[in-house]
């Protein structure tokens, strides 16, 4: 016993010695105000890009990436691209520690959700600020969808990859009425097979604008108030579900979900063409997957120049056509259509929305520090968990 | 030992265990039958689904083009081999110190190995998560080893311990009586013998790395492991080739088993040995239920 | 103690061994093996519960503030409902390896004492060939072949013994049963190894004395087994209380575990302290319920049985 409780006390002491400096934050430690003129004025062309994105996020066929090989071709720099995101927050959780630590991620462009974690890369001095005079072709072509967003204003250190929207998807066969507001994700009838996100701002954003409240200006009081309804669904839900809630639609376990634009496209494609997606008339989430360049990059020069390149109707398009999310560049439409020769994706709505459909698009509430992003976690995680 | 089973179907021909078990064992096999089935599916999109569209090996053709899975199946095999490797060669010395002598500290590290064993992995994840980000160590490759290696150790404590503990230490203590030293009796009386307890060990310890899912998710940082990279993929929608290297990694194991089998027979055959069976191996030393030994501790305190 | 013995027998010309040397070498042995274990496992713990006791946040970095009062904000008073997920993981545990239990304990009976010894390595074998397969891949094989348009509902179905809003994902029940899969090994193979040691004379005695196939099981069988049900049960239940996979892949509202809570809340949520603070408390309440039950069940050490 008591060799037993020395041994505890040894322990004890020697983990609190080691714990006792606590754990980093990542807030950086790097303060002083970057002159980005000279950063850039100092980069030199490298022959390397390391790219990281998510998967299923680039034309892809048989495992060569047309857009890709063009870059390559065009510009003689070998691109690695690895599609090794599977979401913000474990990806975060990756180079997080590298950042903080003023260390390499080992990637030029990461590709990051408008959302917390971007809020917080910006907030901690991890990302380069880009240089926009050699974006010309972003200037030009960029949709206004993309152009200064409320995360980033002025585009300062990203550029959209692809955009998409969080609206209602439902399995036509089994609801046979038309689906058109937030409200028929209550509807008793379809108890024990309504799908919800296990994003909590996905959640929260869509309990919001069924309260008619834009969530991009809202109070933590309109937070609150609008549990009330979420809680009163919660006896519906099937499940609240990450990617996976597309899995659950198509084998028919939820008949209506909450749903990304693009999963509902590419499942019409791939053997349930009964799926429809509807924007519902309160409005539905538009959100945005960023391309960033972290701090510590090895090849900045060959990011922009990739970035630059992205940005046209042609390799926009052709990105697009097979990835079938919201494209950046309304004039990839013609191409599509034209030289691509393919008519659905040119016309999709989904894919190049109509003012009207981007009129009802709500940005996401974009955090102001630690504490209002703990907020909106109080006030959603119980819902969800 | 009287042959039990031929005196029971003497007595009663009772069928329904029979039945009992074929049913259960048929259950196990659905999902993998699932799997090998579905991994030949001629799928429009490179996600699985489980509509049929028609037989197709163009998924086993184009093993490695799915992104990052050739290398996160890699990154687990090189961990399993080391952490194997690494974890046999530091938990021999301990098992036999906890088998073949007394010392104060014995009650203390069998007690921790146990709670190795024991402890939920959530627990052990999110602990040495905490341990890492307290002494600044970044998360990767190395983190992972250091986690692996923790727990396999336990594992070969105890297999080997089993092992030793059913050896007869008087072949060692006639090698002294001969004048070997500690070093040449354990080199050429103990090793041998203990060989494939080894064998068992390095195996078992391999087997739990390369399936690790939890502990690998919490220390994995931005390095991916075969069952990372998997469980990332059911959220997104997995890739037939997942499938693939699922169905090849269950051939190969159904393949070392006759192989073992096979050798087997030729021990039999031969009388080379008399524990060659799995049956033998796993009660001897227990080679996938290392607790199963405590079987022996508790039935039979005597043996601890 | 032979060893010892031995030697100073034989060394008895010489001076005599010094303490040190006579009883040092079962420290050097466990040196490494001990020390790594120390380092990287109970080390780790106590840190764990160091971390949980700090407050900050990730931005700004946590501090050791000995706030002991997160497990009271955790467990009494919190928004999130996490007693309710340990409660439930602890139900999800003891479920799984009740049914566990009935399930594994026929297939070893089956294999110890109804197969010639030729076809017992086999059919071992067989239990364990499934999870040669990564269990990842396995349950979410599962949550497809469940799934309402899946081959098992589908035939309820057309057997009319379901009602049309029944559905198995996301349900407790598929959540116990995706955890009963994954540990039948775990269980099946200590009740054999235990039943295998049973010597047949002890049988053929009791039938010898006229007691019928019951009472022998009952009386003799059972409780010779018992060390092989008291393993396994030690395994399959603190692995089940802790898993956050199978409640992931297989369930949905109202089967949140523990385990996803201590996942979710470090890599989704970054809230370390939270995150530190939940696991040191499963531990504390697992290692509470192993020793009771331990000491219930009659081991006499802990340490014996390793």
């Amino acid at each position: 016993m008591l060799r037993a409780g020395g041994i505890g006390a040894g322990l004890a002491g020697l983990s609190a010695l080691l714990s006792a400096c606590g754990i980093a934050g990542s807030a950086s430690r790097d303060h002083n105000n970057i002159d980005w003129a000279s950063f850039w004025h100092e980069q030199k062309k490298t022959g390397v890009l390391n790219f990281a994105n998510w998967p299923l996020y680039i034309d892809s066929e048989h495992g060569k990436s047309e857009s890709i090989d063009l870059f390559s071709n065009a510009t003689g720099i070998k691109v690695n691209y690895e599609a090794v995101i599977q979401g913000d927050a474990p990806f975060y959780a990756t180079v997080e520690p590298l950042l903080a630590a003023q260390e390499s991620t080992g990637y030029d462009i990461i590709v990051i959700t408008s959302g917390w974690y971007l809020t917080q890369l910006i907030n901690s001095n991890f990302l380069v600020a880009l240089d926009h005079a050699k974006l010309g072709n972003f200037t030009k072509y960029a949709s206004p969808l993309v152009k200064n967003p409320n995360y980033d204003p002025g585009n300062k250190f990203s550029v959209t990859w692809q955009t998409g929207f969080t609206g209602i998807a439902y399995n036509t066969k089994i609801i046979k009425r038309p689906i058109t507001s937030f409200e028929d994700l209550s509807d008793p009838a379809f108890k024990g097979h309504v799908g919800m996100m296990n994003d909590n701002t996905e959640v929260g954003s869509a309990a919001l604008l069924h309260m008619g409240v834009s969530p991009a200006n809202s109070t933590h009081q309109q937070w609150k108030a609008s549990t009330e309804w979420l809680k009163k669904q919660r006896e519906l839900v099937l499940g609240y579900y990450d990617q996976s809630y597309i899995q659950y639609l198509e084998n028919e376990d939820t008949w209506i979900t909450q749903a990304w634009s693009g999963d509902v496209f590419q499942a019409n494609l791939s053997g349930y063409p009964h799926l429809k997606y509807v924007v519902p008339k309160e409005g539905q989430m538009v959100w945005h997957d960023n391309m960033l360049i972290p701090r510590q990059a090895q090849d900045p020069l060959n990011a922009l120049d990739w970035m630059n390149f992205y940005y046209t109707p042609k390799i926009a398009g052709i990105v697009a056509d097979w990835v079938n999310y919201v494209c950046p560049v309304p004039q990839a439409k013609p191409y599509i259509a034209n030289t691509l020769k393919d008519p659905t994706v040119a016309n999709s709505p989904l894919v190049f929305p109509p003012a009207s459909i981007v009129g009802k698009s709500h940005d996401f509430y974009v955090y102001k520090d630690y504490d209002d992003y703990e907020t909106w976690n109080d006030t959603y995680n119980p819902i969800i968990e | 030992m009287p042959d039990l089973a031929n005196r029971h179907e003497q007595r009663r021909r009772n069928p329904w265990l029979a039945i009992f078990y074929w049913l259960i064992i048929v259950i196990t096999f659905v999902p993998i039958i699932v799997m090998i089935l579905y991994s030949f599916n001629n799928t429009p999109t490179s996600r699985i689904t489980f509509t049929w569209y028609g037989f197709t090996t163009y998924w086993y053709r184009n093993l490695t083009q799915v992104d990052g899975l050739t290398h996160a199946f890699v990154v687990s095999l090189e961990v399993a081999v080391i952490s194997a490797v690494v974890s046999v060669l530091i938990g021999t010395p301990l098992s036999i110190a906890l088998g073949r002598y007394r010392f104060w500290a014995k009650g203390i590290i069998s007690s921790m190995v146990f709670a190795d064993i024991a402890a939920p992995a959530v627990v052990v994840g999110a602990a040495s998560l905490s341990f890492f980000l307290s002494i600044r160590l970044d998360t990767g490759l190395l983190t992972i080893l250091i986690a692996h290696i923790a727990f396999n150790i336990a594992y070969v404590v105890v297999v080997v311990r089993a092992r030793l503990s059913g050896m007869d230490s008087s072949i060692e203590d006639a090698a002294r009586d001969l004048g070997a030293n500690p070093f040449t009796t354990f080199t050429r009386v103990t090793l041998p013998l203990l060989w494939p307890a080894l064998l068992a060990a390095g195996l078992l310890a391999f087997a739990m790395s390369i399936d690790d899912y939890v502990i690998t998710s919490f220390v994995a940082g931005s390095t991916v492991t075969f069952p990372l990279f998997v469980y990332g993929a059911a959220k997104v929608g997995l890739p037939p080739q997942v499938l693939c290297f699922g169905t090849i990694i269950f051939l190969v194991g159904l393949l070392l088993a006759f192989a073992n089998g096979a050798l087997n027979r030729r021990h039999l055959a031969s009388r080379a040995s008399t524990e060659d069976s799995l049956s033998t191996l796993v009660t001897d030393t227990n080679i996938l239920t290392p607790v199963a030994a405590s079987v022996d501790a508790t039935a039979d305190p005597s043996l601890a | 103690m032979t060893t010892v013995q031995t030697r100073s027998a034989s060394s008895a010309r010489n001076k005599r061994p010094s303490w040190l040397r006579r009883h040092s070498p079962p420290y050097w042995l466990s040196l490494i093996g001990g020390g790594w274990m120390l380092a990287f496992f109970l080390i780790p713990l106590v840190s764990g519960l160091i971390v949980s006791l700090e407050t900050g946040n990730p931005l700004q970095g946590y501090n050791l503030t000995w706030s002991w009062s997160i497990y009271k904000q955790l467990f009494v008073h919190s928004q999130i409902p996490y007693t309710t997920f340990m409660l439930r993981s602890l139900y999800y545990g003891a479920a799984t390896t009740i049914l566990s239990i009935i399930v594994a304990y026929p297939m070893a009976y089956y294999i110890a004492f109804k197969v010639k010894q030729r076809w017992k390595s086999p059919l071992l074998f067989l239990v364990l060939l499934s999870f040669f397969v990564s269990f990842v891949i396995r349950t979410d094989m599962w949550s497809f072949i469940l799934s309402n348009q899946g081959i098992v509902i589908t035939a309820l179905h057309k057997m009319h013994l379901v009602s049309k809003n029944f559905h198995i994902l996301g349900t407790s029940d598929a959540v116990i049963g995706g955890d009963v899969y994954n540990n039948l090994a775990f269980m099946v193979l200590p009740i054999y190894v235990a039943l295998e040691r049973i010597d047949g004379r002890i049988l053929e005695a009791a039938r010898d004395l006229y007691s019928s196939g019951r009472q022998v099981f009952l009386r003799v069988v059972l409780p010779l087994s018992r060390a092989g049900i008291f393993a396994g049960v030690l395994l399959v239940f603190i692995t089940t209380v802790g898993d956050p996979v199978v409640s992931s892949l297989l369930g949905g509202v109202g089967t949140y575990t523990i385990g996803q809570a201590i996942q979710d809340s470090y890599l989704t949520n970054q809230q370390f302290n939270v995150a530190a603070a939940l696991s040191t408390a499963l531990m504390v309440v697992l290692g509470i319920i192993m020793f009771i039950y331990a000491k219930v069940f009659g081991t006499q050490n802990i340490e014996n049985l390793v």
